[in-house]
């Protein structure tokens, strides 16, 4: 059995109760912290040593963002747990939630006092409601037990967690964006400097974490960061990672895996091979706003720096897996008809440029496209790279990756005035 | 630090900036060219376009200039193949969603997105997109918003928050389908737009477009003249444009320096239409056996002339009064004191100020020893609090009020709001004070009695350059919050706050308007406004001073140019004798008279008793702007000879037995000094309809039939002759004042004008404290008469209506009266909003609509003075400020009923 650290009170159809994981270890950390063991430099340089990188997409070293916050910065501090989760195919901020809530509790709690916050806010997306009330319900048994609230476990640190149900939009995952939201204003994103770290939420010093993220801070205070990153299986790697594996898979799923284990052992051992009479045709890696990753490639490490060595990203660990009886040209229409509808629409190259290519994927899927198309939307998948966030950059990788990999397909849809792979009618 | 010089490379040039600038600041101040589209110097950066773009050595990707702050060393580079391929790309998107044709546009030639697609030489659009068409906003007669052809650059959603401080408009929905709408998506007129237009002047597309300017012009056939507003005495500077001897439209630019750096409000942006007006006095009129006739210049001139000489052969010169125009430019207030003192000899000339200001010209000057605003609009923003009092800055000065509120969302500035009326302003104030109508007195004292007992104030300031302290001690140890509370309705721990925050201010500035001054106490309550202010140590500080905001253009002109009857210009009095030898010398004559001549009120008492037999009206209209108004009518009705001056038939000019048709602001050249004390260039841009002549050309024509020689080529030459007499003035001349005007004092030609006044000593050498009582209002509430009114204006209209009611975008706002009354008082009452209802007080009596809501207090009426058929001035009592002799138009008692 490969070592289950997030996941190590799952149980089947059933929530961890906080006696469970206080029986597992649980609090046992912020019980360290009230009796005076930890500063919150300690919990930073910590945390920095197991070399723990943000489970959001983007990869950023925890510490060092909490870092960032200035030593003399304004009170009060606030931190933000990023629970947005729309990534297509990820859903493993929702898993964390329904397995085991305590261990995202006691995450925040210590993240919140490695940046001095007094206030934290749960941000959560409507269509996870029931996550929402399982987490009321647990945020309350937490404040009861006198983990949260005023002067916790007797110490002089007080601190709460504010659920936050959000207006339910892809850019809310955005972390300025998130902040907007928060603030009750357009969730635009915001360009920095300044950094939320400086001046976030009321122009207070905010840290904004991925749920996954804060769910590893117990683990690796309880059992140390060489422990943490001896659960790797690559050299810089740390820790494990929960991957989403959906698409033409026998066991479709979330499991937890050393983080750096290679794509074919996920795909074959992990989720039960591909489908009879299916065989691998590409795979989104970690998740929609990833590149298409080719056969060849089957053999990579699942980890940060090895995938990004061969030019994708880890980005959600959400692998979504085709077949050769998929058609590319559709799926990447379908992603970019929902980025295009997801663009908050505060920029040209994305609330425009998005339609535009959806556009003429629908023109080509659709029996309409024609042989300039392909310049033209080779043009402006590298073009909407000029866009104020990352939104924009990350819905043209597909794009970019299927003109790169399956142009032959492209041309396919052209030349037959038709999409190759729709039944005859 | 912020000034701190920083060296770039930009393509390979160096070129130098401050530290804090934007790579796009430093480009542009270095004359680079970096094209732009969501960018506005006004408004904070917004990033979206994505046309600024640069390349900057060690930096990923493409960086938008408009956001990056510049750093010493960066090294950047504007043009490139590839910076150019992307900025296309942006372009082309644009194009391939939205219906941009510029043959159906009447933006077409002043378009900033049709500027950058010839710029960057797109020929043809590749590809046009799903594009969903939105339905175009022309529900009003100003603005029309057609969003096919925006590009949702977010200006207009700026200009309406950051700017003016709005936050009418805003993005809503998402992606491709974002559009910009109102609060629940009402149409612009039914929103709370407030039509400033700062969002049309922002628009770089056709998206935003002056609804009566269509078809009108095309932007390269339209000359653009740069003049100030004839409006407020804000003295916005704003470009009438002109085509076919028509003002088209009203634009502003931001580049032009004055008092609003390109912002304007709805009337001076859509209330200009007047100029054209069908209305127009063409010719002059005389009247006979009851009717007007149509005469030459010559024929009524030589009436004039002849009643003139009769009348001052008979009675005196006295018996001859004017009645000078805050409407008017300097040169012709100037020209009329000139004409009344040295061709008539007399000092019966007075002005609308006494309406409006007279009390702060009164108080200012014992206290400081100057009756004008101290500091400067743009002064505002270095204020750490801001006292707002009888003051709808946001109606009555919208560009100041605009100041404010951006003041306030800096974050830096605090707002307190003493106003018995809920006012725009209080959502944005820190403490709103409200307190009963006419007890200004009491609660500037209960301040006072705060800040001395708690020991907040300025005692060294107060040590050092102010008297009478121990006197102004004594006098407000009585006003305890508790007895204010008692007075004015003012919770007293409210007041305490109030005083606190004021007290600990380190610049604090108080603007106040009529609230404080159309009062019997007017003085008295100016006077305690600088009391107040001296305690804090607040005069002669930038961001502090007592600002009372001028109501009219050219009101702080007019009392510049002697038009009161107790001072020739700069406020020189005339029973000095030195003063008066200066003048006669000046202006050719043995002697000028010595007495104090008649105020306006006095002049209609005097009229009545006959004691005045001929008055000549330079555009006023008392017969709707002074109190009491059949008093007034008897009294115009008792002369003997009545001229009027002035660009429609006014209410007086009917009165009139002749009756002069005059030039309006768009067809004279002239200066105007704003409430900031600012003198501005008048610009002439249209010619004036028939016979119509500006005003100073019918006193000089007057006065050379009346044996005195004026001979001015032009109004230039009436200034250079006011900058001889005139101390404050003597630096100026119109070349100086078209490089943004001038803030008087100026005395010499190199002085650069006076930002604030008083600083290190006041105008009278110290300071002077006044110990001061509270007085009840003259006319108490009774069992009778059981309501206090209170009057003043609003946002829509303009002072007795006569250009205003004649535009039709703001009629489209506010056409009628409208009486103000509190829902609980109008539940007792049967009165629903809308309803038709009476007022009555002891002397006389209007019936018009009521407005139910929350803007009054219980017990409080509020009506609006501009409507000459609901005329509010018919129940307002002509009781006097006994120092000021301004009257009580903001408390008297009356009843109202609701009509059947």
């Amino acid at each position: 059995m490969l070592p289950q650290v997030l996941f190590q009170n799952r149980k089947p159809r059933r929530i961890a109760t906080m006696e469970e994981y206080c029986r597992s270890g649980g609090y046992r950390v912020l019980e360290d912290i009230a009796r005076g063991k930890y500063s919150p430099a300690d919990i930073c340089r910590i945390v920095g040593e197991a070399g723990l990188r943000g489970r959001g997409g983007a990869g950023f070293p925890a510490a060092t963002k909490w870092m960032s916050v200035p030593v003399d910065g304004a009170y009060p501090r606030y931190l933000a747990a990023n629970a947005d989760e729309m990534e297509p195919g990820t859903f493993k901020d929702r898993m964390l939630i329904h397995v085991d809530p305590h261990t995202l509790i006691e995450g925040m709690i210590i993240a919140g006092y490695a940046i001095s916050a007094s206030k934290a806010f749960f941000f959560i997306r409507p269509s996870y409601d029931s996550s929402a009330m399982i987490l009321e319900r647990e945020l309350e048994r937490a404040r009861q037990a006198g983990y949260l609230g005023d002067n916790i476990l007797g110490s002089d640190y007080s601190f709460d967690i504010i659920l936050h149900r959000s207006g339910g939009r892809y850019i809310c995952g955005e972390a300025t964006a998130l902040l907007n939201a928060l603030m009750g204003k357009r969730p635009n994103p915001m360009k920095p400097p300044p950094y939320p770290t400086v001046k976030g939420l009321w122009n207070r010093p905010t840290v904004v974490n991925n749920v996954e993220t804060l769910a590893n801070l117990p683990h690796i205070l309880r059992n140390g960061p060489e422990w943490y990153k001896g659960l790797a299986r690559t050299k810089t790697g740390a820790g494990t990672k929960l991957f989403c594996i959906s698409g033409k898979v026998n066991r479709p799923g979330c499991v937890e895996l050393p983080i750096g284990t290679p794509l074919r052992e996920i795909l074959e051992e992990h989720a039960g091979g591909m489908r009879a009479g299916s065989e691998f045709k590409a795979c989104l890696p970690g998740g929609a706003s990833t590149r298409y990753l080719t056969k060849d490639l089957l053999d990579v490490e699942m980890d940060f720096d090895s995938l990004s060595a061969v030019g994708h990203r880890l980005g959600t660990a959400a692998i979504t897996v085709f077949d050769q009886k998929t058609c590319l040209v559709g799926v990447t229409l379908n992603l970019l008809q929902f980025f295009a509808r997801e663009s908050c629409g505060w920029c040209t190259p994305c609330r425009e440029g998005l339609p535009y290519i959806r556009d003429l994927l629908w023109r080509i899927e659709n029996g309409e496209g024609r042989e300039e198309y392909i310049p033209m939307l080779r043009q402006m998948s590298r073009d909407v790279w000029n866009a104020y966030c990352a939104l924009a950059p990350g819905a043209a990788s597909p794009v970019e990756s299927l003109l790169t990999f399956f142009e032959d397909e492209v041309r396919e849809h052209i030349r037959l005035k038709k999409c190759p792979f729709s039944r005859p009618r | 630090m912020e000034n701190e010089i920083i060296t770039l490379t930009v393509n390979g040039k160096s070129v130098q900036g401050r530290k804090g600038q934007t790579v796009l600041e430093v480009c542009r101040a270095n004359g680079i060219h970096v094209p732009t589209l969501c960018y506005h110097p006004k408004m904070p950066p917004y990033g979206g376009c994505r046309l600024c773009i640069v390349e900057i050595q060690n930096m990923r990707g493409l960086p938008p200039s408009c956001t990056t702050p510049a750093t010493d060393g960066m090294e950047v580079t504007t043009h490139t193949d590839r910076l150019m391929r992307v900025r296309k790309t942006v372009l082309e998107l644009l194009l391939a969603y939205g219906d941009h044709n510029c043959l159906l546009c009447e933006q077409t030639g002043n378009c900033e997105l049709q500027d950058l697609v010839y710029e960057h030489g797109i020929e043809k659009v590749r590809f046009k997109g799903e594009f969903k068409p939105h339905p175009k906003d022309d529900s009003n007669t100003m603005i029309v918003r057609d969003q096919n052809k925006c590009v949702l650059c977010g200006r207009c959603v700026r200009a309406c928050l950051e700017v003016q401080v709005n936050g009418v408009i805003d993005v809503a929905a998402r992606g491709s389908d974002s559009y910009i709408t109102t609060f629940n998506h009402q149409s612009l007129k039914d929103s709370t737009c407030v039509f400033c237009g700062e969002c049309v002047a922002s628009c770089p597309t056709g998206a935003l477009t002056y609804k009566q300017a269509r078809f009108r012009g095309r932007p390269w056939e339209l000359k653009k003249v740069a003049t100030t507003c004839t409006y407020c005495g804000v003295g916005c500077q704003l470009e009438l444009n002109v085509k076919d001897n028509k003002v088209v439209k009203v634009t502003s630019d931001h580049e032009i320096p004055g008092p609003n750096q390109g912002s304007l409000c709805v009337k001076g942006r859509f209330g200009n239409d007047f100029i054209d007006h069908p209305d127009r006095l063409t010719t002059p009129l005389i009247k006979e056996n009851g009717e007007f006739r149509q005469a030459s210049w010559e024929e009524a001139l030589d009436r004039i002339a002849g009643r003139f000489e009769s009348i001052r052969k008979e009675s005196g010169p006295d018996a001859l009064a004017f009645f000078s125009s805050a409407r008017c430019t300097n040169e012709e207030n100037y020209l009329l004191n000139k004409f009344a003192r040295a061709v008539i000899g007399t000092n019966n000339i007075d002005h609308c100020a006494r309406l409006c200001h007279a009390s702060t010209v009164a108080g200012l000057a014992t206290s400081f020893g100057s009756g004008a605003m101290t500091n400067s609009i743009d002064d505002l923003k270095n204020s750490d609090v801001i006292l707002v009092t009888g003051s709808n800055t946001t109606e009555m000065h919208p560009v100041i009020g605009s100041t404010i509120k951006r003041a306030v969302k800096s974050g830096r500035c605090k707002l307190i709001v003493v106003d018995s009326r809920k006012i725009d302003l209080v959502d944005h104030a820190e403490i709103w004070l409200r307190q009963k109508p006419g007890t200004d007195v009491a609660w500037l004292n209960g301040m006072m009695h705060v800040i001395i007992k708690e020991e907040l104030y300025d005692k060294k300031y107060v040590d050092e350059r102010t008297e009478g302290f121990e006197e102004l001690k004594k006098a407000v140890a009585a006003y305890t919050p508790e007895k204010v509370e008692e007075i004015s309705g003012i919770p007293k721990d409210d007041l305490i706050a109030a005083a606190r925050l004021y007290a600990s201010a380190p610049a604090a500035s108080i603007a106040y308007a009529m609230g404080i001054t159309q009062h019997i106490n007017g003085t008295d309550a100016v006077k305690s406004v600088a009391n107040l202010a001296m305690l804090c140590g607040n005069i002669g500080i930038e961001g502090g001073g007592v600002n009372p905001l001028r109501g009219q253009n050219n009101v702080q002109g007019a009392c510049d140019m002697g038009c009161l009857p107790n001072v020739f210009p700069a406020y020189q009095s005339v029973t000095i004798p030195d003063v008066r030898e200066k003048f006669a010398k000046a202006w050719g004559v043995d002697s000028l008279p010595g007495n104090v001549g008649l105020t306006i009120v006095e002049t209609i008492d005097a009229a009545g008793k006959g004691k005045v037999k001929a008055l000549y009206v330079m555009g006023e209209n008392p017969m709707v702007s002074d109190p009491d108004l059949h008093h007034v009518e008897e009294g115009l009705k008792s002369l003997d000879f009545l001229v009027v001056q002035d660009i429609f038939l006014t209410e007086t000019a009917q009165l009139a037995d002749v009756v002069l048709p005059a030039a309006c602001f768009a067809e004279k050249e002239g200066t105007f000094t704003n409430t900031e004390r600012r003198v501005q260039r008048v610009r002439k841009a249209v010619d004036p309809p028939g016979k119509a002549l500006p005003d100073w050309q019918a006193i000089a024509a007057l006065a050379s039939r009346m044996g005195y020689e004026m001979n001015y080529p032009d109004a230039e030459a009436i200034f250079k002759e006011i900058c001889a007499v005139t101390p404050s003035y003597a630096g100026m001349d119109y070349q100086r004042l078209d490089a943004g005007g001038l803030q008087w004092p100026c005395p010499t030609k190199e002085h650069p004008g006076t930002k604030y006044l008083h600083k290190d000593k006041f105008v009278r050498g110290k300071g002077l404290f006044h110990a001061i009582e509270w007085i009840p209002p003259a006319e108490p509430v009774d069992d009778q008469y059981p309501f206090l009114l209170t009057t003043g204006r609003v946002l829509y209209q303009y002072h007795t209506g006569t250009m205003t009611r004649r535009s039709v975008g703001l009629n489209e706002r506010y056409s009628e009266c409208l009486v103000e009354i509190n829902t609980e008082d109008a539940a007792r009452l049967n009165i629903k909003d809308l309803d038709r209802v009476k007022l009555v007080t002891r002397r006389g009596q209007m019936e018009a609509k009521a407005r139910v809501g929350e803007m009054t207090e219980e017990g409080t009426i509020f009506v609006p003075f501009h409507f000459s058929e609901a005329a509010a001035n018919k129940l307002t009592l002509a009781a006097l400020d006994p120092q000021a002799k301004i009257p009580e138009y903001k408390v008297c008692a009356v009843r109202v009923e609701k009509v059947a």
